[in-house]
């Protein structure tokens, strides 16, 4: 499978999971953008050495992901794409802080080490949100809940028409690719001399259609902004559950929940 | 390039935010503007950018071989749909890409997106449009060689400067806003002297390949490029790789300078300040590290609530009683943690399978 081919799969892989039915995916999209923004910046407010702090937070997605009945490894095979600039930066940790600020028996732990891992975790469970929102939520939901924000139709409409379009021009690119690559068995990707004509002859064709498009949807009565349909209903429980969350989640970053609990039986 | 959430603070994330939502709220006004002026395009718009953006998209996932070397580059998005489209709606349409890109696959956070569109698209449509694309474009370089040959050069050149200089840009901003941020121990400047160098060579190959995509666009449909100048005569051709050997020179010239500008030392205030004592400098302004600045009562009072309310608190310690969290209670903890996760999962992992059975 070539590259395009995989984000093709990918794409529809993610409407399929949001076209699922769950008590998550019947919560407002509103809803479940706030609580995932607000989860999103408290865990990364923790401090670098927080370790136990930023673990507490796991349970938020994971309870999110077994409610919405998405197994949770489905998101891990993303982190490819989160982990590497992540891990750059974080790898050279311990190297510049070298002071030891736990000992594990008689092993030190540096403060370096311990800033790395809670860097990761917090690359980890970002991505864990973020992917939660987008496969319990369809697109056509995410722009309505951008225009309940007020964000300029101009960039929604965008939005909606460029992801319903990327599927198309990724399957156009994959056949491209697929064929370029049986006449040029063995080669790793396009040879310099197909450079420009490659993509642009992708282009001109996309330009044309783009025409096209713009005619078909004015016949259907375009006329500069989109209608949307009212999808599923949203549930009542939206806002009751998105502010006990919320509060939740606030409570986790005051309250070194897991220090806390330790100290019962520590 | 894309930044992770993990990388910002949310007072960096929300300060570059603030500064791509400024920008895009710009740039929805200035195509307005020129939609007022020309009503025949003005409707087929946005189209126009949701197919361009697509085709960013999906042109970025072509991997083009680099003769001589093993690996492979991709397209530029940011400057291709500048030219075709203008810097306003190119700018919208990449904040477009990177929201999906983002959501869809994970590539770049919710929350650094403000950044993201800051690193990647406000350089690559407006730097690279106003300060390369545009100024080169009607320039009368090469205007010896003849308009065809002058166009192609300078298409060529304005791609290469302009993916090198945009590219320089957002790695710096990359390391900037992850410093600022306090994420890594790495100094600045090494951190520069690792990211600036990496992205000279990425930008040049980059700039290459657009600039093969747009001189096909040229000789296929000139009228859709911005700022190209056509007329009838079609003389002095120069051949594709001539170009690219002089261009790359020039490019690798301009780009190691600025990587060496970038990468100079940014401790010079601290130092002049403070001076260096390991170094042998402790003369310099005379002041004493740990007790710079006026001291009286108000400022004393300022500290504190400072330090009451801030978000996040002082980076300045290492095993203090801050890092308590990791306590031998705080192991405990995590241990109940992970096996509440480990509830969590196993409960829901019983429940899909029940589903499925009944089902």
């Amino acid at each position: 499978m070539n590259k395009a081919q995989q984000a093709s799969v990918e794409l529809r892989a993610m409407d399929e999971l949001a076209a699922q039915d769950s008590p998550m995916h019947r919560l407002s999209p509103l809803s479940k953008l706030f609580v995932t923004v607000l989860y999103i910046v408290v865990t990364v407010s923790f401090h670098k050495y927080d370790i136990s702090g930023v673990f507490v937070m796991v349970l938020f997605p994971l309870v999110g992901y077994q409610v919405s009945m998405i197994p949770v490894h489905t998101c891990f095979h993303k982190l490819r794409v989160v982990m590497p600039l992540v891990c750059a930066v974080g790898l050279f940790n311990p190297f510049f802080d070298k002071q030891i600020v736990l000992y594990l028996g008689a092993v030190g732990v540096s403060g370096g080490v311990i800033s790395m891992l809670t860097l990761m975790m917090k690359g980890i469970f970002c991505l864990m949100a973020s992917f939660l929102l987008a496969s319990t939520t369809s697109i056509e939901d995410i722009c309505r809940a951008l225009r309940q924000l007020h964000v300029p139709k101009v960039l929604t409409s965008l939005l909606l028409l460029t992801f319903r379009y990327i599927s198309v021009l990724l399957d156009e690119a994959a056949i491209m690719t697929d064929a370029y690559r049986l006449r040029a068995p063995g080669q790793k990707g396009v040879h310099i001399s197909a450079w420009g004509s490659f993509l642009g002859q992708l282009l001109l064709r996309s330009m044309d259609r783009a025409t096209a498009l713009y005619e078909s949807m004015e016949l259907r009565g375009y006329h500069g902004e989109f209608h949307y349909a009212q999808g599923r209903p949203s549930s009542r429980a939206s806002w009751p559950f998105a502010i006990g969350c919320a509060a939740l989640i606030v409570l986790a970053r005051l309250y070194n929940l897991p220090a806390l609990l330790g100290g019962l039986f520590a | 390039m894309h930044m992770a959430d993990a990388l910002l603070t949310p007072a960096v994330a929300g300060v570059m935010y603030a500064a791509s939502a400024v920008v895009a709220g710009a740039s929805i006004v200035e195509l307005h503007k020129e939609e007022k002026q020309d009503l025949t395009s003005a409707a087929k718009k946005l189209p126009t950018m949701a197919v361009m953006s697509a085709l960013v998209f999906a042109g970025q996932m072509i991997n083009y071989t680099i003769p001589g070397t093993g690996s492979s580059g991709h397209l530029c998005g940011g400057l291709l749909l500048t030219s075709v489209l203008g810097p306003w709606a190119g700018f919208l349409s990449m904040i477009v890409i990177l929201t999906i890109q983002s959501l869809f696959f994970a590539d770049g956070g919710l929350m650094a997106l403000g950044a993201n569109v800051w690193n990647m698209a406000f350089y690559g449509c407006f730097v690279g449009y106003f300060l390369i694309y545009r100024p080169l474009m009607r320039s009368r370089c090469f205007a010896r060689r003849g308009e065809r040959a002058a166009n192609r050069l300078k298409i060529t050149l304005a791609s290469v400067l302009g993916c090198v200089l945009t590219l320089q840009l957002g790695a710096f901003s990359v390391v900037l806003e992850t410093t600022l941020s306090g994420i890594t121990d790495l100094p600045f400047g090494a951190f520069c002297a690792i990211m600036q160098p990496i992205h000279l060579a990425i930008g040049l190959i980059e700039g290459l390949i657009t600039a093969a995509v747009l001189l096909f666009l040229y000789e296929a449909r000139p009228e859709l490029l911005r700022d190209v100048r056509t007329g009838g005569e079609t003389t002095g051709k120069v051949s594709f790789k001539g170009t690219i050997a002089v261009i790359a020179i020039a490019a690798v010239l301009v780009g190691g300078g600025l990587s060496l500008l970038a990468s100079g030392n940014p401790d010079g205030l601290e130092w002049s300040l403070f001076g260096n004592s390991d170094a042998g400098y402790t003369q310099n302004m005379g002041l004493d590290e740990d007790s710079y600045g006026v001291q009286s009562s108000a400022a004393d009072k300022a500290g504190a609530v400072q330090e009451k309310t801030a978000f996040l608190p002082d980076y300045s310690f290492a095993g203090s009683d801050s890092a308590a969290g990791t306590s031998v209670s705080g192991i405990a903890g995590a241990a109940i943690v992970a096996a509440a996760a480990a509830l969590i999962c196993g409960v829901g992992g019983i429940c899909r399978h029940k589903k499925r059975h009944q089902s």
